[in-house]
């Protein structure tokens, strides 16, 4: 089994000023694909969403309050934590059912990754668009592996269960590196750092793509790459 | 002269995120051992209330105990906070799983804004606290304890001791937060040989009648300091805007609350308190499971009122009572040596932070007065009276009963496993025990407190097959030999009867719940704005789906 990498700028990234980049690979079974995919984006998201920012006068701020919850996997002998949001959540499920659709309509390899992106919206003067400037990215390498048994899938179930457990140990390791993080934001700069537009936790601004690669392992032949959260349209 | 560069609003308020952080680092760490999935609801708008941002709830027991370990100091260089995890088997044996270490180290941040950046690292860090605690070992385990085991917590203040965890103990680092007196750090060791205890083992069985531990004797209700809004305000970091303090006062004279508005909180007067309380013998190991969150039982809406003056820095000492260990003849839980397939022998050591323990006394309220926030109406307000009297908290005198039973998903704490004392009645205590909340749960026979060394010895019986009796005799209606046809022993690991008379009272979904999560109602009202404006926007779709009906 593959063990976790991590590579500065994973090739096909556009490298980005203080952009750093965090790369994680697993290896599940067919059904463990989206499981596998919420526990790793709802780990990274719970780190890096706050409550909802309410400004009050001379520019001070209060914060509301973030909620977690608990997710048991059906198919992974795992739990994970999530932010109790039901919009996060539904906005990571649709990404990451994309993800796995596409993953099996490929053909029978199986692999492909999906990366989080959190970025920062630079203004623009017209005609120029606004910039999107990303400071973090994380890549989840996937490849999916067909197992014969139902001995074989047991197994399967707990160590891809432990493999999750390391990974949710580097996320915190690279989290608690408090590194870079874009500056809390004026009223008026609000939305170009966080995502505003759920009711009751404010994540950082962040988009989800994914790719597939095909069956010989070079870079991507069938790229299919769907933005989740859209930059501002031109 | 570290402290020179801090001011003493800093250092004030760094003491107290420093506090709050610890508190609630033994609140997720704990509730995260109890076996059941934790949810807690996001909400937009402050509840001022929230330490770190984050929606954790407070169980009083566990608040308790952790200002009992930590008895007013704050963790330094060399006196660190452990919560120390363990589990213990139906038959008596107990191990040590996890260590949860907070620490500070010497290495200072001078540069770092305490009220803003400090604050808000110590929120990252809960997250990941949050996160780890489901990836140890430890985690799976406290799942799927109930059967043959029930894992139990303790808190010490003092040196970290590893020694209880076996050889090859591995260590995980939650994360460190610099700070201008120090760098905090919060790891976890844990048990790695636990080949023995795969989990497997012990899903064969079927529930064992069990005994709920109430280790709180002479307990008054679950209290907290009265509350305070949070009115914390953090401003931008560039220099342009300063943090400001609404109300500079308040501050000064209240606390930060250390939770939602989600508790009871009951007056307490000098004049009930005729006795001193009883003396803590000992640290004791709470089993996780068998508390109830004291919320569930409380009424929604807290209304603030301004703090008395308390004890020392608003840092109010609970009323409260307590005494004896969880084993009356072994308070420190360290059965022997394991039988075969059981626990390995576990040297036998010495109590851990022993000194502290005997060091701690309740402390005696005197002159002290607690204005205490009301719930909605205001009749509600209970006085503790003369529970205290004339209870020296024997360990003789304990009700010990461990709820077993399994709490399935989706279902929410169930009243049954309530224990007693945690019952905001007034003389709970006295209360018979097999009170209609047993009703119910025929699975359930609390005993009178036994004063065997294993309390669960009496009844254990490790036979799967029907007909099985617990050897108490609370029963509402009578075991009989149920063996339904066509049953099959051998290849389910659970026999037709036995489920069926497992499953016969099932707990209360969460859903049908009034108070889900124990979010104020008002929390809910709040909502109701949002809620109406979405469905007046889909107006006309409601109108054209009636028409489809017409």
């Amino acid at each position: 089994t593959p063990c976790s990498t991590h590579r500065r700028t994973p090739p096909g990234a556009t490298p980005a000023m203080n952009c750093r980049a965090e790369v994680l690979e697993v290896s599940v079974e067919g059904r463990q694909v989206e499981e596998a995919m919420l526990a790793v984006l709802h780990t990274v998201l719970l780190h890096r969403s706050t409550g909802k920012f309410h400004y009050k006068k001379e520019g001070t701020y209060s914060i509301g309050t973030v909620g977690t919850q608990d997710v048991d996997c059906d198919f992974i002998d795992f739990a994970y934590v999530r932010v109790s949001s039901e919009e996060l959540d539904r906005a990571l499920r649709k990404a990451v059912g994309e993800f796995k659709d596409a993953l099996r309509n490929s053909g029978s390899d199986g692999m492909g990754q999906i990366s989080l992106e959190f970025y920062q919206k630079k203004k623009s003067r017209w005609p120029f668009s606004d910039e999107c400037i990303p400071w973090e990215l994380w890549t989840i390498k996937v490849n999916v592996v067909n197992l014969a048994n139902e001995q074989e899938r047991q197994i399967c179930r707990e160590k891809v269960g432990e493999k999750l457990c390391e990974k949710i140990i580097n996320i915190v390791e690279v989290m608690n590196r408090h590194e870079y993080l874009p500056k809390m934001p004026t009223q008026s700069e609000v939305d170009n750092v966080f995502d505003t537009s759920l009711k009751d936790v404010q994540p950082y601004l962040y988009k989800i793509s994914y790719q597939i690669t095909d069956s010989l392992g070079t870079s991507v032949t069938t790229t299919m790459r769907r933005l989740i959260k859209d930059t501002l349209a031109l | 002269a570290m402290d020179t560069d801090l001011s003493s609003q800093d250092r004030k308020d760094l003491d107290k995120f420093i506090k709050f952080f610890a508190l609630k680092t033994v609140q997720v760490i704990v509730q995260a051992r109890l076996g059941e999935k934790i949810c807690t609801r996001s909400s937009s708008s402050p509840t001022g209330s929230d330490w770190f941002n984050l929606a954790i709830k407070d169980i009083p027991e566990v608040t308790h105990e952790a200002k009992k370990a930590l008895a007013g100091q704050l963790p330094a260089v060399g006196r660190s906070m452990c919560v120390e995890i363990s589990l213990k088997t139906s038959e008596g044996d107990s191990m040590e799983l996890e260590i949860w270490c907070l620490e500070m180290n010497e290495k200072c941040d001078k540069e770092i804004k305490v009220s803003y950046t400090v604050y808000n690292r110590l929120s990252l860090l809960l997250k990941s606290l949050l996160a780890i605690t489901r990836v140890t070992p430890a985690y799976r385990l406290s799942r799927k304890q109930g059967h043959e085991y029930v894992i139990l917590y303790r808190i010490y203040f003092g040196e970290v001791q590893l020694s209880g965890l076996g050889e090859g103990f591995q260590t995980v680092r939650v994360g460190t937060v610099g700070t201008p007196v120090g760098t905090i750090t919060l790891s976890c060791a844990y048990r790695i040989n636990l080949a023995f205890m795969s989990t497997r083992q012990f899903e064969r069985t079927p529930p064992i009648m069990g005994i709920i531990i109430d280790h709180f004797v002479d307990r008054p209700y679950p209290s907290s300091s009265p509350m305070h809004p949070c009115n914390y305000r953090a401003g931008e970091d560039n220099g342009a805007v300063y943090p400001s303090v609404e109300d500079s006062q308040e501050v000064c004279t209240t606390s930060f609350s250390t939770s939602p508005p989600s508790q009871c909180v009951f007056t307490v007067t000098k004049a009930h308190f005729q006795t001193p309380p009883p003396v803590v013998t000992d640290t004791l190991k709470v089993p996780v499971m068998g508390l109830a969150f004291s919320h569930q039982l409380s009424s929604s809406r807290l209304s603030y009122q301004p703090a008395a003056l308390g004890v020392g820095s608003a840092d109010m000492g609970y009323p409260v009572l307590f005494a004896g260990g969880l084993n009356a003849a072994h308070p420190h839980q360290l059965i022997g040596p394991g039988k075969e397939g059981g626990v390995p022998p576990i040297p036998s050591q010495p109590a851990h932070g022993t000194q502290a323990d005997q060091e701690r006394m309740c402390t005696p309220l005197d002159g002290v007065h607690y204005s205490a926030a009301t719930p909605s109406s205001s009749e509600d307000t209970e006085t503790v009276s003369n529970s205290s009297e004339g209870k020296c908290g024997s360990p003789h005198d304990l009700l010990e009963t461990i709820f077993i039973r399994k709490v399935g998903a989706f279902v929410n704490k169930p009243l049954n496993q309530v224990t007693m004392a945690n019952l905001d009645i007034p003389f709970a205590m006295f209360a018979p025990k097999n009170v209609e909340l047993e009703d119910n749960d025929t699975m359930v026979n609390p005993p009178d407190s036994p004063e065997t060394e294993s309390p669960l010895q009496g009844s254990l019986h490790s036979e799967g097959s029907s007909g099985s009796s617990t050897g108490n005799t609370h029963d509402d209606f009578v075991m009989i030999d149920f063996k339904p046809a066509f049953s099959k022993d051998d290849i389910l690991p659970m026999d037709l009867g036995t489920f069926y008379r497992e499953f016969q009272n099932p707990p209360q979904l969460s859903s049908l719940s009034i108070d889900i999560g124990a979010q104020s109602m008002a929390e809910d009202l709040d909502s109701l704005p949002e809620k109406l404006a979405v469905h007046e926007k889909n107006v006309k779709e409601f109108d054209a789906f009636v028409e489809t009906l017409q």
